[in-house]
This record gives structure tokens, sequence and C-alpha cells, in this order.
């Protein structure tokens, strides 16, 4: 008995997603938003000023940035307005489209008042709810790509939110870290830090949970160059960071890792989801295993001619 | 009836669910099926690319190909087959394509069937990754930008009149009607076709408790789904979504607690 | 057989798969596997161009293993006919026939006559006069019978000159061993076909044979079926629910076209075209091709009526109804002749309606220098198709054999419009007339074939109004007024079918053709369609679905003749009139009403009861006894022998096809004695047997394209679906020859080389023909120059060896070399074929 071919002359069961690399600019920029929004609003909380209003600009930079990136991914700009139409739970990227819309009026507002020194209190209600939301807003793309049919992706769906939570924090910890004086700086240098081992911790937790195979694209080409890019960056800027993270310079060099650390994150995720859509290996051998598992192996092959003699 | 989704229809009345049967022990891959309906729904030309690959030289269901025939050459056990085989959007009952749609571009309709109303997609892309099947695809080739599946001729079925390729499959191989009738069809050619002797043949899409929760293209194969390109176990991804959002919410509490700590400690200084 | 049915005829193959769900037993036989193959019960390869010893072998099992429908065969077969005794078959004469002459390569047949005949002229002495190898036409074939029953019988089929016993041993030596030989299939595999044939066969059952073209394009096309006749009539499967031979043919009306003469030797309804040297008068003419028994004795009124309907009140009885105006012919003018004519500079202009020669005749090179040789070319098709701009891009401009400023051809295009922008039938595969309604107006410039022709006659006519000249008599003496309407002046389609229906002296369209009347009372363009109009109803627009029908759908559509849906159904029933069996009953006698009924219109007599013996001085009708089903025979009997009508033998022989790499196991006489051969600079042979093409070649169609691709390689949805040439060559050969699978490889005959991309598959098999391992090589033909995806054409391989009977080409079998990589540009190109033995001569060269 022939073993089953994986597919259909070796093409991809499921399709490759249609996203093109403004995707994970769009999770690195939405995460660093987001995650900058908490952190500012916990520094004004924390009376850390320096800290807050920077955080509070980096992330006004992100959200100004990263619906650029969205819209221009959509095959229809014109048609963005379409998702405000609508609000679905069942669609990540329903719900994350409201998240951004509010994330972004919310830090938008914060952010202006502080620019201009204006409306205190109108200002406090905005950060509030920007800083609310910042979590919310780092996560819910690990969401957004779970709930798919990529491999790689939906079997690590209990993990990314997480890693994605870590990267965002990791970034926007780097950033705020490189840009704070460093003697107000060292909330953002401890969630950087946070941020980068959470993302490195979950991250292999979730590869070796997902098991040999659908990890591999985590691994192996251009998703295993980000993650490992990724990787050294994070463990690289983590390093600086604790050792030389007091000094204007050591904040800046560790917070630029951390970024870029984040940012490879993304693409790898990226890659190692176009490469698992891309091959059916990963499809068709993970979903045979599983019709194994539940004890209905592969139907005896090549009888006869398929017909009925009445 | 299984409507799916938990989604109420758009339609006034609710039709009887309908679909396909698609047999591909009687396809004699003739592709009328694709050329009627390009010529139905004026879906573009897929590009003129010879792919060596027996004679199928449009290769996949995409949004330039809403049926596609697959010819596959095998040697077996008692000589050689020919297979071919006619594929389609299935019209899942839970349809990944519908639940991730964050403008309410796809929709079921008063058929039971999954269509994208083009006018109000925004090509995101994100039903592409959430089809198990690869079935929607964005147009490239004379690309608008938006994503294109089969509507299960939805004009016509308005009109009360059968699906283009249905209506020019010369062998039956494409059956459309409701879909219980269908479902009965499909058991009783099972049946045959095993007593018969015909071992490999099989059901797919036909089993309620699939990861679709039953499709609304129903087939009958001679070998195993990958063979033909379609997924041994489909599973719409939203089935997970609880998950999904319970992750997202830790994952969301986790972060803000870890600002909360990295603040631990601080003084206002 | 020989059809590739559903790839080629999807839409009737539906039924074969629902007989098939019903436990019909499918089997295939062809050189390739195909989508036909896939659906089949069983499928057999075998070599191209040897079907007839396959067959032959079928004919040999039944006859050794006493499985032939007795009662059938004796009463309704000429099986019994004792034969003239200077008769000798193949077997004695090492391949040859008795009345072979070498010289001219022709048969005189009157050695093939029943015995006990007076001598007289046949059909095959007659064209002994004319060009080799052409012949007079279809119409009656008496043979010389002048009363219906043969002179000498032997009901115990045990005479040693009884056709059944001078067919069992003509195909004695066809064993299970040899046919595999031949084939190249094995013993086993023809058993099975051969054993279920027989199963099929009887009171309870029928089996039916399709082919298409994949048995007529053979230097023996007609024999090829004639065997398959003989093999149906053995098993009483002909004039049966479930049996017969499916001829399934090819354009949409090519049925129609053919019974409305397209052929040069044939006037509507199969009636000869009058030869200038032989006939000079109606009379005469009249006489040489009537015959005085059988359907066809009512000859003159049929071919008075069409004289009628062609010369309307100018035709009388004093000027023999015009009949000296009827063009003649004079030899040959069948299409590759008149090509070849062209070459030679003596076919001045020529009109193009609906072919693209230039791609898909054999040897489409020649075709092309032909076109190139004319002073004027007019070409009506939907686009400007290869035919018609083959004088600034074909291959021979690459090659620098034609240079566009020195083709003087003048080319008119004029646009034609589709079947959607026009009224008229079609008549399909089954002689099932059908119509179709104008759906839109043709746009632009384009106009219907019937309104072109109609107005260019209409203006020539205008032209010679005060000529004088005899020879313009005959267009200016036409009936030629139809009423028009619209902005185009379209002439009305269902005028003209009335027209061919016929109508009586009373101005009222006729019914049937029994009703046809030689005194000049009636006219009728052709006498089979006579009925399509019955009650000045255009029977063709009918389309009651079957649903609402009966058994047979009568009232769907018209069927020629009389809108009988199975010819010669008088077989249906036993030779008392009774049905076989209830399970296949169809027509029958029903004793009390004395009147034949059933489910269909019954092809026979309607009141001759089944006991009805001819008295001595019978003619006509009359003279077909009640139990002889075959009544366009002038003996009303399936002939297994045919002592007219062919000119290559009143038995099928396998031949080898003209190029053929083996040596005829049987016979000395190679291929075909009497096939036409024209053998010219421009139309190389291969050898025979010749290492330098060491493969078997044959050329097909795909589902996805349309014969020369003007109608598929212009539209983007069919182009997609086949966007190249390829060639299909078996893994073992693509090993042998280094072919590349999606690579290009170039193939060589004779006449050139051609370039394709390479599709390696196992639905090729090499098979094993004596002792050898034999390549076949498929090439399908559709692709030209012009459209969405071009590509070299098939036909540039092919040469003009033809059939004697019908001039077909034998383009499903020949040799060829095949070589990886492409082929070379420019005069390169001539080079390489230059490089290959050929022959372009007539002369010894040629095998026997
Ligand atoms: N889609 C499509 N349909 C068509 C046409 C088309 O071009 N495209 N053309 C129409 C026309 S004009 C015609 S005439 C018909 C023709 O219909 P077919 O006769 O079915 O057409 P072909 O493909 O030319 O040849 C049929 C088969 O004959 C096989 N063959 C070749 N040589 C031999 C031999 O020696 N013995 C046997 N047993 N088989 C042999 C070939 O491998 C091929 O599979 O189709 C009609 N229908
Ligand atoms: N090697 C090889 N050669 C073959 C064959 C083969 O099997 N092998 N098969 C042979 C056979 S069976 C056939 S039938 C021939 C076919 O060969 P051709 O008849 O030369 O080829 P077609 O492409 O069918 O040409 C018909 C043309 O008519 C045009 N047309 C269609 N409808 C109309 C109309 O209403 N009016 C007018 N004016 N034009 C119209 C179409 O556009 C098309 O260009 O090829 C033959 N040649
Ligand atoms: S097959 Fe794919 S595109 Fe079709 S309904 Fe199901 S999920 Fe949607
Ligand atoms: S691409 Fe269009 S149809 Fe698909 S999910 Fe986005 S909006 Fe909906
Ligand atoms: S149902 Fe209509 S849209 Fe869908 S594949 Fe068939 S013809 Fe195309
Ligand atoms: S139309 Fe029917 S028989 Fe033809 S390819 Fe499509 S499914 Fe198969
Ligand atoms: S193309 Fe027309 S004639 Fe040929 S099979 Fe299809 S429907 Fe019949
Ligand atoms: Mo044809």
């Amino acid at each position: 008995m022939a073993e089953p071919a994986l597919s259909y002359y070796g093409k991809p069961i499921i399709k490759e997603p249609v996203w093109k690399t403004e995707i994970p600019h769009y999770f690195f920029a939405g995460g660093l938003a987001g995650t900058s929004a908490t952190l500012s609003a916990a520094a004004r909380a924390a009376g850390n000023e320096p800290l807050a209003r920077r955080a509070l600009y980096v992330a006004a930079a992100g959200v100004t940035v990263s619906p650029y990136f969205l819209i221009k991914d959509l095959g229809r700009p014109m048609r963005f307005y379409n998702m405000l139409r609508v609000f679905k739970v069942t669609s990540p990227m329903s719900v994350g489209t409201w998240i951004v819309a509010a994330e972004g009026t919310s830090t938008g507002i914060a952010a202006a008042c502080q620019l201009f020194g204006v409306l205190p209190r109108i200002r406090a209600t905005a950060q509030a709810v920007s800083g609310l939301l910042g979590p919310a807003m780092a996560t819910y793309t690990g969401a957004l790509v779970a709930d798919s049919v990529v491999p790689a992706w939906h079997e690590a769906r209990h993990e990314l939110p997480l890693v994605f939570a870590g990267s965002s924090a990791a970034a926007a910890g780097g950033i705020a870290a490189a840009l704070t004086p460093s003697e107000r700086g060292r909330p953002a240098r401890r969630l950087g830090i946070m941020g980068a081992v959470t993302e490195l911790v979950t991250q292999s937790v979730m590869e070796k949970r997902m098991g040999e195979l659908v990890a591999e694209p985590y691994r192996k080409g251009e998703g295993g160059r980000y993650a490992r890019a990724g990787q050294a960056a994070l463990l690289g800027g983590t390093a600086v960071m604790l050792l030389a993270g007091r000094t204007r310079v050591g904040a800046a060099v560790a917070g630029t890792l951390l970024a870029t650390g984040s940012w490879c994150t993304r693409f790898a995720v990226y890659h190692a989801g176009k490469t698992s859509a891309g091959d059916p290996a990963y499809t068709s051998v993970l979903q045979r295993a599983r019709v194994a598992e539940r004890g209905q192996p592969a139907v005896t092959r090549y009888g006869k001619t398929p017909f009925t003699r009445l | 009836m299984r409507h799916g989704d938990g989604q109420t229809t758009y339609g006034l009345q609710i039709q009887p669910r309908v679909g396909f049967f698609t047999d591909t022990s009687v396809c004699i891959g003739c592709k009328a099926c694709e050329v009627a309906c390009k010529e139905w729904n004026l879906v573009p030309e897929d590009g003129l690319v010879w792919s060596g690959n027996s004679y199928d030289n449009t290769g996949e269901l995409s949004a330039n190909t809403w049926r596609h025939v697959a010819f596959i050459e095998q040697q077996v056990d008692d000589g050689f087959r020919w297979l071919m085989s006619s594929d389609v959007c299935k019209h899942c009952t839970h349809a990944g394509c519908l639940d991730v749609c964050p403008t309410g571009a796809i929709t079921r309709t008063e058929f039971g069937t999954v269509v994208i109303q083009d006018d109000v997609c925004n090509g995101c892309g994100y039903c592409v990754t959430a089809c198990p099947f690869g079935v929607i695809s964005k147009r490239e080739i004379g690309g608008d930008g938006g994503m294109h599946k089969c509507t299960l001729c939805y004009d016509r079925l308005e009109d009360g009149l059968e699906p283009a390729c249905a209506k020019a499959c010369p062998t039956k191989s494409i059956q459309f009607g409701p879909l219980d009738e269908l479902l009965e069809r499909a058991h009783g050619r099972l049946e045959d076709l095993r007593e018969s002797g015909v071992d490999d043949a099989r059901l797919y899409g036909a089993d309620e408790n699939d990861g679709v929760g039953g499709m609304g293209s129903v087939f009958l194969l001679l070998d195993e789904p990958e063979v033909y390109g379609l997924p041994p176990d489909p599973v719409d991804p939203t089935r997970n979504l609880g998950a999904i959002w319970a992750a997202a919410a830790a994952a969301a509490v986790v972060l803000a607690a870890g600002v909360a700590f990295a603040f631990a400690g601080e003084t206002d200084g | 057989m020989g059809s590739n049915m559903a790839e080629n005829h999807p839409v009737g193959f539906q039924w074969v798969m629902e007989a098939r769900l019903r436990g019909a037993k499918v089997m295939h036989v062809d050189p390739r596997f195909t989508r036909t193959s896939a659906m089949s019960d069983k499928y057999v390869p075998i070599r191209a161009g040897t079907d007839i010893a396959f067959l032959g072998g079928i004919v040999r099992y039944i006859i050794e293993n006493e499985r032939w429908f007795d009662e059938y065969v004796k009463r309704y077969t000429n099986a019994p006919v004792i034969v003239d005794e200077r008769f000798r078959d193949t077997e004695d004469l090492d391949g040859l026939f008795s009345g072979f002459d070498e010289d001219k390569r022709i048969y005189d047949t009157s050695t093939w006559h029943y015995a006990g005949m007076p001598e007289q002229e046949t059909a095959g002495e007659r064209s002994k006069g004319g060009t080799k190898g052409e012949q007079s036409g279809h119409g009656a074939q008496s043979g010389g019978l002048t009363h219906g029953e043969p002179p000498e019988e032997d009901e115990t089929l045990q005479h040693e000159r009884c056709v059944f016993q001078i067919l069992k041993r003509h195909f004695s030596r066809y064993t299970p061993e040899l046919v595999a030989e031949i084939c190249g299939c094995t013993p086993e595999q023809f058993l099975e076909v051969a054993e279920t044939m027989c199963d099929n066969s009887g009171r309870e059952r029928t089996g039916s044979v399709v082919y298409s073209v994949g048995w007529t394009q053979h230097s023996v096309g007609v024999q090829y079926i004639r065997t398959a006749a003989i093999i149906q009539l053995l098993l009483g499967n002909i004039g049966r629910p479930g049996g017969g031979i499916m001829a399934l043919r090819g354009h949409a009306s090519i049925q129609g076209s053919t019974d409305m003469a397209t052929l040069y030797n044939i006037l509507p309804g199969y009636l000869p075209m009058p030869h200038g040297e032989e006939v000079s008068s109606l009379q005469e003419y009249l006489e040489s091709h009537g015959s005085s028994t059988g359907r066809w004795a009512k000859f003159p009124t049929f071919s008075i009526s069409q004289l009628r309907a062609f010369y309307g009140a100018n035709a009388t009885r004093e000027n023999d109804f015009c009949f000296d105006l009827l063009p003649r012919i004079n030899g040959d003018h069948s299409t590759y002749q008149s090509a070849l004519d062209m070459l030679e500079g003596n076919v001045k202009g020529f009109f193009l309606f609906g072919e693209n020669p230039a791609v898909g005749s054999a040897n489409s090179k020649l075709q092309r220098l032909a076109l190139a040789s004319l002073e004027w070319l007019v070409v009506r098709d939907f686009v400007e198709i290869e035919s018609a701009s083959f004088w600034y891009d074909a291959p021979e401009i690459e090659t620098g054999e034609l240079k566009p400023d020195e083709v003087a051809t003048e080319i008119f295009f004029l646009p034609a419009a589709t079947h959607v922008e026009k009224d008229g039938s079609f008549t399909n595969t089954q002689r099932l007339l059908q119509w179709h309604w104008k759906a839109v107006e043709p746009p632009e410039d384009c106009r219907s074939d019937l309104g072109f022709t109609y107005h260019l006659g209409r203006k020539i006519r205008a032209k010679l109004k005060d000529s004088t000249d005899p020879i313009d008599r005959g267009i200016l003496a036409l009936d030629w007024a139809y009423a028009t309407s619209g902005e185009h002046e379209e002439p009305s389609a269902a005028e003209v079918l009335r027209e061919i229906n016929g109508v009586g002296s009373e101005g009222k369209a006729l019914s049937k053709y029994e009703e046809l009347a030689d005194d000049g009372s009636t006219s009728c363009g052709c006498w089979i369609y006579c009925g399509a109009f019955k009650e000045e109803q255009n029977q063709p627009a009918r389309k009651t679905p079957h649903w609402e029908q009966g058994a047979v759908p009568s009232e769907w559509g018209w069927a020629w003749p009389a809108n009988e849906r199975i010819l010669y159904n008088r077989a249906s029933a036993d030779p008392e009139g009774n049905p076989w069996s209830e399970r296949k009953k169809y027509v029958w006698w029903d004793a009390e009403k004395k009147q034949w009924t059933g489910l269909d219109f019954p092809d026979f007599t309607p009141d001759k009861p089944p006991d009805y013996r001819p008295p001595d001085d019978a003619a006509g009708d009359e003279a077909i006894a009640g139990d002889h089903p075959f009544v366009l025979q002038n003996d009303g009997r399936g002939w297994l022998f045919a002592s007219v009508g062919l000119m290559d033998g009143p038995l099928p022989t396998h031949y080898e096809p003209h190029e053929s790499p083996f040596d005829n196991l049987l016979y000395g006489q190679r291929s075909n004695p009497c096939r036409q051969l024209h053998a010219h600079d421009h139309n190389r042979y291969n050898p025979a047997k010749d290492d330098a093409y060491p493969f078997v070649v044959t050329t097909y169609r795909l589902t996805e394209h349309h014969t020369a691709g003007g109608m598929s390689r212009t539209l983007a949805y069919l182009s997609e679906l086949q966007p190249e040439f390829f060639i299909e060559v078996s893994p073992e050969l693509a090993e042998e020859r280094q072919l590349e699978h999606g690579a290009w490889a170039t193939v060589i005959t004779a006449r050139t080389a051609i370039e394709a991309r390479v599709m390696v598959t196992e639905r090729m098999v090499p098979i094993v023909v004596q002792g050898r391992r034999l390549h076949q090589v498929g090439v399908p033909y559709h692709w030209g120059r012009k459209g969405l995806t071009t590509g070299d054409s098939g036909n540039d391989l092919t040469s003009i060896a033809l059939d004697p009977n019908v001039h077909i080409q034998e383009v499903k079998a020949a040799t060829c070399d095949v070589r990886p990589g492409r082929r070379p540009r420019g005069p390169k190109l001539l080079e390489l074929v230059a490089s290959y033995p050929g022959y372009e001569e007539e002369s010894g060269d040629a095998p026997r």
C-alpha cells in the first residue's frame, strides 16, 4: 500500500496569507503603541512624568503609523471604513479594529493635550482609556493570527498572544528606556527586560508544545532567520540593559536591540505563517495525525474501478 | 436543517439549505463546469500557463477559478487509473471565512450558502487565512483587490435556476439540490460502490461532526483527500476562538501586571 | 474503438455513463489511455492502424466458437448467398482480391458479384475510366440484382462459396496470438473483449460499437467500419435498441453537411454527382445509378424532384428537368486533389467557408503553399485564421520558402455570423435535425453564410442577366428567390428547410419521401429530409422534453428518414415479426391490424407482412421480402460481403498503414493496394520500416480545443485550459530519447519538423509488436500561429495518403522520429528535414 501523497502535485492545501510585510510592521507598531500607552499611564500614576511623557509620544507615534500600515495592506484601502460598520466577536480583526480606533483616538487626544499643555482633565481621561486599552492593543494581534488555519499560527494559539505581549513590552520598555533619562528610566528598563524574557521563554514553550514539525517554520528558512536574529537581539538587549542600562548609551543600545528583537519576532511569526501555509506537509501531516489519533486510519487504497453493477 | 454559525440569514425567507454532491467517480474531466462558471460569473482568465500536471492547467481554486478540475494519474494495484474531480467552495456549516470577515462582506444567504458581497469587501485578506480549504483568494490577475470565490450562483438560485456548473456537467458528477437529499444520495452511492468492491470510495464533507460542522458541498472521493488537494481534517479556526480570546486576555492581564510590576518599588521622585 | 468519446463527445458520453451505471460494460481500445479509458471497465492499448486485425480476430472468434446469432444471420444478412466462382480471396492471392489491376491500382469488381448474375456495369467499372481512386458517389449500389432474392443461396451456410464460408476462411488466420502480434495487446486482453462482445448478443442482449475518426482516418478507414459491421451483423446487433454502430461525427452539423452534399461527388441525399464522361442524359444517369429493387428503386423520384427544387419552373419534362445544366465532375476534386491542383496552378480562386486547412488538413505545409498559389481566396470565418494569414505569418516565411511580398494571392476576409446569430438547423451524429434560433444580430459586418451565398448568387445573376453564353444558363435557370427580412435582407432559413423538405403540386409541404414523383409534379431538395416540414410545421424546432414522452422521444427534433430513430429497425423483431424478447422490443408486426408498429416509426413498408415473399417479376420495394430489414440494399439484407460499392475489397483485410515500422504479418501485400498516394516535393513520404523513423505517431483532439483551433485558441476560457502545444510520450521513450517532462522536443517526419512541450505520462505505454518494443507518440493537432495560445501545427507532420473510397487522410498512424530540444529556426529547419530519408516520387520506393 503506497503512502498517500501529501497533496495534489505538492501544491499547498490552504492559501498562503495575502498579507505583505506591512502586517508585521503593523504588529510591531501596534504592540509598541499599546504597551507604551500603558507604560505612560502607569508612569503618570507613579508620578514619573518624564517617562510618562516620552512613552506617551512613542504610543502616539505608534498609533499614527499603524493604521497607515494596516490600510496600505488592504486590497481596497478606500473601503477601510467598512470595518467600522460592524462589530464581530468572531473576528479578532473586527474587535481589533475597534480597539485600534479607541486606542488611537484616546492616545492621540492624550498626546495632543500633553503636547500643547491644554485640557488636563480630558488628557487624564484619555490617558486612562489609552492605558487600559494598551494591553488589548498589544495582544489582540496574537489572537488575530491565531484565529486562522495557518498551522504555525493556529497551533501557536495558546502562546502567541503572550509572545506578542512580551514582544511589545520589550519594544516599549526598550525604546522608553533609551529615550528617558536613566534615573527615571528604571521601570522602562525593567519592562523591557521582562518583556524580552517573557517573549523568549513563551516562544520556546510554544515551539515545544507545537511539536517538531509545526514548529519547524520558526526554526528554518526565513522565519527561522528572523527568529534567531530576534533571539540574539533580545538576549543582547537584555544583557546590555542589565549591565549598562543605567548609562545613556547603554540604554540606547539596549533599547534599540530590544526593539529590534521585538521587530524580528513579528517578522519571524509572519514568515513562519507564510511558510507553513505554503508547504502542504504542515497542513496535511498535522491533520492526518489528528485523524489517526481519533482511530481512523487511511482507508484502504486502490480497490476496483468505481462502478456499480445493478 | 443545518444552517451554520448560529448566524441569522439576511434573506427574508429561509429556504432549505442547498449544496452540491460532487461524485468524482463519474467525472470525465471535461471541465465544462469550469468554463460554465466563468462564463456565467464573468470570472477573468487565470493565466495561460501550461503546468505539465496531467491535463490540469488551472491548478487550484482561486479568485479566478471557482470550480477546479483535478487530474490525478496513478499506478495502482490493478493497473493504472486517472482520477478526475471537480472541486469548489464547501459552503461550510461553520465557515471560517465568514466568521473572521471584519466587514460583514461574507454572509450566509437564505439558501444556507456562503457569499462574498463584493461591494463591501475591503480586501483585508483575513478570510484567506481562515478557510481550511484554500478556497478564497485575492484577484491578482485582472486584479480588483477583492477576494472572490464561488457564490453557489446566488443570482441563479434566486431565479430558481440551478448553478451554472451543475447545469453544464454532462455526467451528473455535479449534483445540486437540497442538502438533505444530496446527503441521502451520497450515502446511497457510497453503499453501492462499496458493495461492488470499490473499497476506497469514501464521502468527504458529509459528517456534521467534522471540524466545519459538515459541508454544503459533499464529495465522493476514491482516494485520500490529500491526493485531491483537500485537507484530511479541516477545522474552522474560530472553533478554537474561545481559547484564543482567553489566551489573549490572559496575555493582556500579564502585560498589564508586568507594567505595574515594573513600577514596583518606584517612589515618586 | 477509434473514438475518444468522453473527450470529444462529452455530452453524448453522459448516456454511456448512464448505461454504465445501469450495468453496461464499457471497453475502450485505443493507442492512448484517455479520459474515455479512465471511465471504462476495460482498457486495451493497441498499435495505431491495426484495428482490422483486432476486429478480424473477433470475427474469427465468433465463428470458431459458434457465437453468431444464427437466426438473424441466416435471415437478415447475405451470409447464405453464393458468390461468383471467379472470386478469389486475399488468402489465395497473398493479400489481393481477384480483379486487381497492378498499373492503375484499382479493382475490377465483377468477380465479387453474387453467383448467377448477368454481367453488368458496376460502380467499380464505372470509375475505371475516371481518375484513380475517384468514385462517382454513393447512391444506389445495385450490383446488378434485378430481383430482391439473389439467384443462388444455401440456407445451411455450408456451400463453400457462400458468403459465410468465405468469411470464415478469410478470417481464419486472425487468431488471438496473431492479433496480439500485430496489435501489440495481449491475447488475454483481446479475448476478454471478444468474449464480452459475444455475451452481448442474442434475443435478450445487444451491444454497440462506437467509433469516430480514430477509425476513419486511415488508408483503410472504410474497411475498419466494414469489419465492425460484420461483427454487429453476426451478433445480430443492427436495427435493435442498444445495438448498432455509432459513428460519432465531428462538427456540430457535419452530418447535415454530408447529407446536403459538401463532398464533391454527391448531390444532396447521397445522389451521385453526374460524371461528365459517363452520363450524358438524364435517362442514362437514372439508369446507371438507380436500382431495380429496394428503396433506391425510387431514385428517379428523388432525382427529378431535386432538379425541380434546383431549377423550379425552368425544369420541365421537355428539357430533362434541366439535367444538362447540372455541373459535372470529371475526376477527383476532393480537397487534397484540389490542393495539389492549386500547387500546379490549376485552381485560380477558392472559397473557404468555415475551414482552416492551413492547420487542420493533412500536410498543412503543403496546404499553405497551395493557398499561396491561388490568385484569389475568400475566407469567411469569425477571426483571421491561419488560412487567411499564411502569406505573412507561417513557418514557410521563417524558412524563406514564402515571402510576403511575393505571395500573389489576393485574400478577402469576410467575417461570418456564428450559430447564435442566425436561424438554422444542425443535423447531429444520430441524424437528428435540431433547430436553433437567432439570439442576437450579428455584429458589424458579420453575415450568415446563407445570407452571403444568397446575395452573392443574386448579384452574379444580376450581372449575367443578359448573358447568352450557354455556360451561364446553369446559374440563370436556378430558382433563386427567397423571402428576406431585416436590415441585412437575411433570407429565411425556415423557407430553405421547407424547400429541402419539398412541396407537392398543390404547393403544400410534403410529409414523406414516398410522395415524391418522377413526373415533375413534386420538388424536393433532399429526399431523406422529406418530412422535416411535414404539415407546414418546422419539425426540427420541436422541443418536447424526453420526460414528457415515451422511451423513444420522437417529438424532440426530427430524424431522417421519416423521423426514424433507429435505422433498419425491422431487425428488432424476429423473422415472424415478434420482438426478439420483451426486454428488447422496439418495432414489431401487429398481426391483428396487419401493421408494423412499436416504439419508433418502422423503417419498413408499414403493411408488408413478415411472411411476404416477392413474386418473380417484382420490382422496387415489392421485391424485398417481409423478413429482409435492410431496405436500402437491393436484396434487403445486411451485407457481410459487399460485392459492390467498395474500391478496396468486398471484405476487410488487415493492411499496414502507409507509413509503418512493420511488415504485414499476414500477406506479402503490405498496405492497402488501392490507397491513394500523391508523392510530391512537398509531400515526401517516410520510407517504410526505416530506422530513421522508429516511432508511431498518432494525432488527435483534446476536449479543451476544437479542431484547427479557430474557435478555441482565440478564447481565453478555453485557451487557459490547454495553453500550450504538447506531445505525449511514455516514461520509457522519454528516457530512451532524453526527453524531459515540461521541456521541448522536436518531432520529425519527411514533411517537416515541429516542436512541442513534452508531457511524459504513464498514460502512454510502450507495446510489444512482433517482438519489438514500440513507442507511440501522441500529437494533439489543434495549434497554429494565431490566437491566444500558439504553437506548431501537428499537421505539418502528416502526409497526404488517402483511403481510396472516401479520400480521407491517414493522420492516425504514421512514423516519426523524436529528439530533445527545440527545432532549428530558419533555413536550418529545411536542412534538418533534408537529412532524414524520404521519397517524393511515386516510384518503386512506394512499398506494395
Ligand atoms: N472537444 C472537442 N470535441 C470534438 C472535436 C474537437 O476538436 N474538440 N472535434 C470534433 C470532430 S470534427 C470530430 S471528427 C470528432 C472526432 O472525435 P474522435 O474520433 O474521438 O477524435 P480523435 O481524438 O481525433 O481520435 C479519437 C481517438 O482515436 C485514437 N486512435 C488513433 N489511431 C487509432 C487506431 O488506429 N485505432 C484506434 N482504435 N484508435 C485510434 C486516438 O488515440 C484518439 O484517442 O470530435 C468532435 N468533437
Ligand atoms: N492530424 C489530424 N488532422 C485532422 C484531424 C485529426 O484527427 N488529425 N481531424 C480532421 C477532422 S475530423 C476535421 S473535421 C478537420 C477540421 O478541420 P477544419 O474544418 O479545417 O478546422 P476548424 O478549426 O474546425 O475550422 C472550422 C472553421 O469554421 C469557422 N466557423 C464556425 N462556424 C462557422 C460558420 O457558421 N460560418 C463560417 N463561415 N465559419 C464558421 C471556425 O471559426 C473555424 O475556423 O480536421 C481534420 N484534420
Ligand atoms: S470552504 Fe472556505 S471559503 Fe468556502 S465557506 Fe468554507 S471556509 Fe468559506
Ligand atoms: S477580504 Fe473582504 S471578504 Fe475577506 S475578510 Fe476581508 S473584508 Fe471580508
Ligand atoms: S455554483 Fe456557480 S459560482 Fe459556484 S462554482 Fe458553480 S457555477 Fe461557479
Ligand atoms: S462538468 Fe462534470 S464531468 Fe465535466 S469536469 Fe466538471 S464535474 Fe467533471
Ligand atoms: S461542444 Fe457542443 S456538440 Fe460538442 S459535446 Fe459540447 S454540446 Fe455537444
Ligand atoms: Mo471531424
